[in-house]
């Protein structure tokens, strides 16, 4: 990678093609203006080094600044393990530019640089410089340089959008109805708590006052006013599976081979799970004197969507709206954040001038925010002679895409369906193909012959979803996974050997045998403990990723380690990466054994830690992460894991007992139920 | 108007005594480090050292610290990071570095406690404090790292 022709132009630079967009230079530092934002993935030091590099300058003469709408470039989404991918070869391009415009081969002096860089014109259109230089040094990319945000975290500094003070702040809440379908039915005439101001406007109510305490009180009081007339509306949450495969949806197919007749069929399952982050979302606002316009603060995915969405809602015009990103606990998908930005625009819009700094309860986090849609697949496939040939794969979900303004119009914010005359949310609905959403991963990377992958996306929403780390690749993963295990027993052939007699794509194979040796597979170990392995390509474009789990099935199941092979290709920071991987491990290992929504016909009942519970210290597995060393195009890290280690947990778990759990959450009461339907 | 001595400070909290702790800390006299996660006590994102014991600050009313002494993260790092703190910054122990704050605090008083805390102690020690992101065994592993430099 040390020297490479710009050939094209990358769509980001395409889309932003000013220099001033992405390049300006203050206090004697060259800033680069990014549009991916910092979800506590590590996003921002990456782009650190990518720029660096890209402009041949040492780190820390480069400050990366954070995204926001009314200046650098719109980068669309920081989702789906994009973010590298999008951005190293507009960074590059870039830099090339830079470097060509201000004539960096002549200075010897580095001050010289900076300085020309600073004099270039900001207007610059990128796109008609027939850039033609290298791709810069490549000295901090591949290297782990530490984390830019994390003294700021571990030292207790303000860092966090719930941090931001502005003068005049006022603190807002919202009361949420009680369950999905709630409308407000009455509030007392003239109710008042010391200290607020109520806003109320349809059954959207919130209170907002200058001291923290007053406005708790008063949310708890008028938590106690309200009357609701609430709806049974929910599905029964033990018999999801039959509710998916009769509700309403939309057929999407992929392969439509003619299958031959199976010699197994099995089917899966999986609960709605919630995002869990640590922190509720938070949003800020301030209009103008006037309220013609408003600024926000949010820890948004996509901030210009989230701007047209709040333009949109309150029937403005774009440019009466801004947004900057700020950060807030990690974000694993679409999560409250959007509609936190919109319940505080609407609180403040109240109070204006003032700034408002709006915060969910837990409760409401949990509740309230689009969940991972539950799903359910069957699979059917033909062994002969020990190989697999003939594949149906058949998956029901909730859709997995409910951002703002995805859905034809509608911006999709949830106080939009709670405010006088508004409309409920829209379904979620499923991107189509390459990376799909309830199909992502439905497709196995195995040659296993003629295949029929059918997907049926369900449009009745009792239950908000939409799109959480891997989206549907996830659960595809763990059934086609254990699937393929079941398949090995079948072939009485060992699960690596049967993976790699079905995997031609040499990479895909290299995860799988290094995940293999460096796992001890085959080695001996005590009873009721096993080993099981998982493997994916993510989306079958992205990250490769083998995973090896042992789990110790006594009388709880404990999951003590797990061994993760990954192809990055390119990796921007090792240190990054193998914590982006861990964590992801770790996370779905969290899914994979305890997490489950519960709810009756009308309410959501998980709504805090103990009715929600997420794996805890103790329980964490030791994870060993190895990289595959490559110099190919960069494929992401954040969500190659998921699969792998629900797969690997599973097939851990019947190797260990002999039981297979085909339904998740994989805990011991499924462990249980599973030992029963088999004797 | 409640006394107590926060970072070695004594302040005067002027706040009806069922505020909670957390409140007045990040809006009252603007320490922001201690984090809001639950409200419930339940994810120790907020927990700060009460007459030097782990507590979540959240669901500690004010009128259980008047008179007491208070330290936060922020009070941790006065003198410079603290060895917890100087460990998971060198081992990159975070990810979002939301749960962290609380996780400095509550490993600070455990290894104050138990200067030798293996693994397990230390896991133990955190089982109330919730990292979503799956950081767990780098901040056990920073944890222990930081035992040498305290004792």
């Amino acid at each position: 990678m040390t020297t490479m022709r710009q050939q094209t132009i990358p769509a980001h630079v395409e889309a932003n093609p000013s220099l001033g967009t992405w390049v300006t230079v203050a206090e004697g530092l060259v800033e680069v203006h990014v549009g991916k934002v910092e979800l506590g993935q590590g996003i921002l030091t990456a782009l650190q080094q990518l720029a660096a590099d890209a402009l041949g300058l040492s780190p820390e003469l480069v400050r990366i600044r954070t995204a926001r709408t009314d200046s650098g470039p719109d980068q669309g989404l920081t989702a789906g393990s994009m973010s590298v991918q999008e951005s190293a070869p507009a960074l590059r391009y870039v830099g090339a530019a830079v470097r060509q415009l201000a004539e960096a081969t002549d200075v010897v002096e580095v001050t010289t640089y900076v300085d020309r860089i600073a004099e270039l014109d900001p207007e610059t259109n990128l796109t008609g410089l027939g850039v033609v230089g290298s791709a810069g040094p490549t000295l901090v990319v591949g290297t782990d340089l530490p984390r830019l945000d994390l003294p700021d975290k571990v030292l207790g500094r303000p860092r966090f959008v719930a941090d931001l003070r502005r003068p005049g702040l006022m603190y807002g809440r919202v009361l949420r109805p009680p369950s999905v379908a709630a409308t407000l039915r009455w509030v007392p005439d003239g109710w008042a708590a010391p200290g607020v101001t109520l806003v109320r406007d349809g059954s959207f109510l919130g209170v907002v006052g200058d001291r923290e305490d007053d406005v708790d009180r008063a949310l708890a009081t008028l938590s106690s006013a309200a009357v609701w007339d609430e709806h049974d509306t929910l599905p029964h949450d033990d018999a999801l599976t039959d509710w998916l495969r009769s509700a309403a949806s939309d057929l999407i197919e992929v392969g439509a081979d003619d299958v031959p007749e199976s010699t197994r069929t099995a089917s899966y399952s999986k609960p709605y799970l919630a995002h869990a982050s640590i922190a509720p979302s938070c949003a800020m606002a301030q209009w103008t004197e006037n309220a013609e316009s408003v600024h926000v603060w949010s820890h948004s995915q996509g901030i210009h969507r989230l701007r047209a969405a709040i333009a949109a809602a309150l029937d403005l015009g774009p440019e009466a709206v801004s947004v900057e990103h700020a950060e807030n606990a990690g974000c694993y998908g679409h999560n409250g954040a959007d509609d936190a930005a919109f319940d505080a625009t609407l609180l403040a819009r109240a109070v204006a001038p003032r700034p408002v700094l709006l915060r969910w309860s837990r409760a409401d986090e949990i509740t309230w925010g689009p969940l991972s849609p539950a799903m359910t697949s069957t699979i059917s496939a033909r062994l002969v002679d020990g190989r697999i040939d003939g594949w149906a794969y058949e998956v029901w979900s909730q859709g997995h895409a409910s951002r703002p303004g995805y859905a034809g119009g509608h911006p999709g914010l949830l106080a939009t369906a709670h405010v006088a005359g508004g409309t409920p949310l829209p379904p979620a609905f499923d991107p189509l193909g390459p990376a799909f959403g309830s199909l992502r991963n439905a497709d196995p990377l195995y040659d296993v012959g003629p295949r029929r992958i059918t997907g049926h996306c369900v449009t009745e929403a009792p239950i908000r979803t939409s799109a959480m780390r891997s989206l549907g690749a996830f659960f595809n993963v763990f059934a086609t996974e254990s699937f393929v295990d079941e398949l090995a027993a079948d072939a009485g052939a060992d699960p690596v050997d049967f993976r790699l007699a079905h995997l031609t794509d040499p990479r895909a194979r290299a995860v799988v045998e290094r995940a293999a040796a460096e796992s001890g597979w085959g080695t001996a170990l005590a009873e009721s403990v096993g080993r099981g392995i998982g493997f994916a390509r993510y989306k079958n474009l992205g990250a490769y990723c083998a995973i090896v789990a042992e789990v110790e099935a006594g009388t709880e199941l404990r999951v003590r380690r797990l061994v993760v092979a990954a192809d990055l290709g390119l990796v921007v920071n090792p240190d990054g990466a193998r914590n982006q991987l861990s964590g992801g491990a770790v996370q779905a290992t969290s899914w994979t054994t305890i997490e489950r929504i519960r709810f009756d016909h009308r309410r959501i009942s998980s709504n805090d830690w103990e009715s929600y519970p997420i794996l805890r210290f103790p329980a964490a597995p030791r994870v060993d992460v190895h990289l595959i060393d490559s110099d190919q195009l960069p494929l992401g890290a954040g969500e190659c894991a998921q699969g792998p280690t629900a797969a690997a947990i599973a097939n851990a778990v019947h190797a260990a007992l002999g039981v297979r759990v085909r339904d998740l959450p994989l805990n011991s009461e499924a462990i249980v139920r599973a030992i029963e339907e088999t004797t | 108007m409640t006394s107590l001595t926060v970072n070695g400070e004594q302040v005067d909290v002027d706040r009806p005594d069922d505020t909670p702790l957390l409140t007045v800390l990040r809006d009252a006299l603007g320490l922001v480090g201690s984090r809001f996660g639950c409200g419930q006590g339940l994810c120790g994102a907020c927990t700060v050292l009460l007459d030097g014991k782990a507590v979540p600050s959240c669901d500690t009313p004010l009128w259980q610290a008047a008179d007491s002494i208070v330290t936060t993260v922020e009070g941790l790092a006065a003198d410079g990071p603290n060895p917890v703190q100087q460990s998971l910054i060198r081992h990159q122990a975070a990810q979002c570095g939301f749960c962290i704050s609380g996780i400095v605090v509550r490993a600070t008083a455990l290894l104050e406690e138990h200067p030798n805390a293996d693994a397990e102690q230390v896991a133990e020690a955190l089982e109330r404090n919730l990292c979503r992101c799956g950081t767990h065994q780098r901040i056990v592993e920073a944890v222990l790292a930081a035992r040498a430099v305290t004792t």
